[in-house]
């Protein structure tokens, strides 16, 4: 369990970074569940549920989901479920219970880039940006590479692009950590295959989504398919934990690949 | 710090750590329903509502509840009294430590869905861990009290 000397809830974003920033200890709050489980010791925990960042919302081109926006909420708005056949719903459903997903964020998940993210695989096949206060707005892709610097994630922008998406995960017991997961996006020119619980965090596979992309049009043939899964296992990098040894991981991303390309080819 | 929680619509003052949790708060503040299973939010038993939302207690810092509305199954005795009745006529009510958590969610679970099916109660209901059931008795007094009411 993490201990902190100070609690502080700021009423705006600007207010939350300088208190972020003013001490190396500081925290950011979101939903705590993760956090609980170590042993961090915080001078003052910032609680950004007074910013105004709980709110899914969309334009014609984007969709928007703030940082303290709970797992609950992206599992059930009429917004998600509206887009991209409700990916971002279905990959958040499993999550352990309804309890559990009242009290986690978007923010927390996305900001700390966990492993063992159902969420982060698909919308990272997605064209999704994350708007940092300090850091201004990056794409996904960029800020899942960079290393950890304080700041303060305020929203995920997700770009309308009308792709068929498809997530695809597979676990021992339902509620529990995923072994493996795996998101191929489809939009009008290009395929997009993204990889997470390696176990490390979710990673696009570049060239098998360049592959997928020359061959889009073939996406149904078994060919295809088996071409693409000996690229996905030959790039991405498994790795052994208590859940799955990599062995296993990648011949269970070859299968769930099959399975995506199947449903975003229309199959 | 001080802070003030309405804990079944009764405004509590408490004094609390900056990393004290409302599981915590609650216990001390006399709801001894509030169960401690895990503490690693995975078990559900801590189960109460904030904002007529149910949240694990555990994990939730009392300090993030100043000035909200806590339910706890002490704030719904009599729905919870027709809800153990049929867990207990379904035998589903072995050590009963699971009970108030699992409650607090099927109350909650009836106020957010409508005629729910099987599978969307298992769904709801995950987070909910009880060693002693099998789950199946449960199943069957959650559905007497779906169709009943």
């Amino acid at each position: 369990m993490f201990t902190a000397q100070a609690y502080a809830m700021p009423q705006n974003v600007d207010e939350a970074y300088q208190i972020l920033t003013a001490k190396n200890t500081n925290c950011i709050l979101g939903g705590c569940a993760w956090l609980r489980l170590g042993q961090r010791r915080i001078h003052t925990a910032v609680d950004l549920s007074a910013c105004g960042l709980d709110f899914i919302r969309e334009d014609e081109a984007h969709i928007e989901i703030g940082a303290m926006t709970s797992y609950r909420k992206v599992e059930t708005d009429p917004i998600i479920l509206g887009n991209f056949s409700g990916v971002l719903s279905r990959a958040v459903a499993p999550i352990i219970g309804t309890q559990f997903r009242n009290t986690v964020t978007v923010g927390g998940s996305v900001f700390s880039r966990f492993g063992f993210s159902d969420f982060l695989t698909p919308l990272l096949a997605l064209e999704t940006s994350v708007v940092l206060h300090a850091g201004g707005t990056l794409p996904l892709e960029t800020f899942m590479n960079m290393p950890y610097k304080k700041d303060i994630l305020e929203k995920i922008v997700i770009n309308k692009n009308g792709a068929e998406v498809s997530y695809q995960m597979l676990r021992n017991a339902e509620a529990d950590f995923p072994i493996v997961n795996l998101a191929a996006a489809k939009t009008a020119d290009t395929v997009k295959v993204t990889v997470g619980a390696r176990s490390g965090k979710a990673v696009i596979a570049a060239e098998t989504s360049a592959y997928l992309t020359e061959h889009m049009d073939t996406l149904d043939d078994s060919a295809v398919h088996q071409h693409a899964a000996k690229l996905l296992e030959k790039e991405v990098q498994f790795t052994s934990n208590m859940r799955a040894s990599a062995v296993y991981r990648a011949q269970m991303a070859k299968v769930l690949l099959g399975r995506a390309l199947k449903e975003v080819s229309g199959c | 710090m001080l802070i003030h929680i309405y804990i079944n619509e009764k405004l509590t003052e408490i004094q609390c750590d900056a990393d004290t949790m409302l599981m915590e708060v609650l216990r001390k503040a006399g709801c001894k329903s509030v169960k401690c299973g895990c503490e690693t939010t995975n078990c559900g038993l801590c189960t109460v509502w904030l904002e007529g939302t149910p949240v694990l207690s555990c994990s939730v810092p009392a300090a993030r509840c100043d000035k909200k509305h806590v339910t706890t199954l002490e704030g719904v005795q009599e729905e919870a009294e027709k809800i153990g009745s049929l867990l207990v006529d379904e035998g589903a009510d072995q050590c009963g430590f699971c009970s108030p958590g699992l409650i607090m969610n099927i109350i909650a679970m009836k106020k957010e869905l409508t005629n729910p099916d099987e599978d969307q109660i298992k769904h709801y209901l995950a987070g909910n861990l009880c060693r002693c059931t099998g789950y199946m008795a449960q199943m069957r007094a959650v559905k007497k009290y779906m169709e009943v009411e």
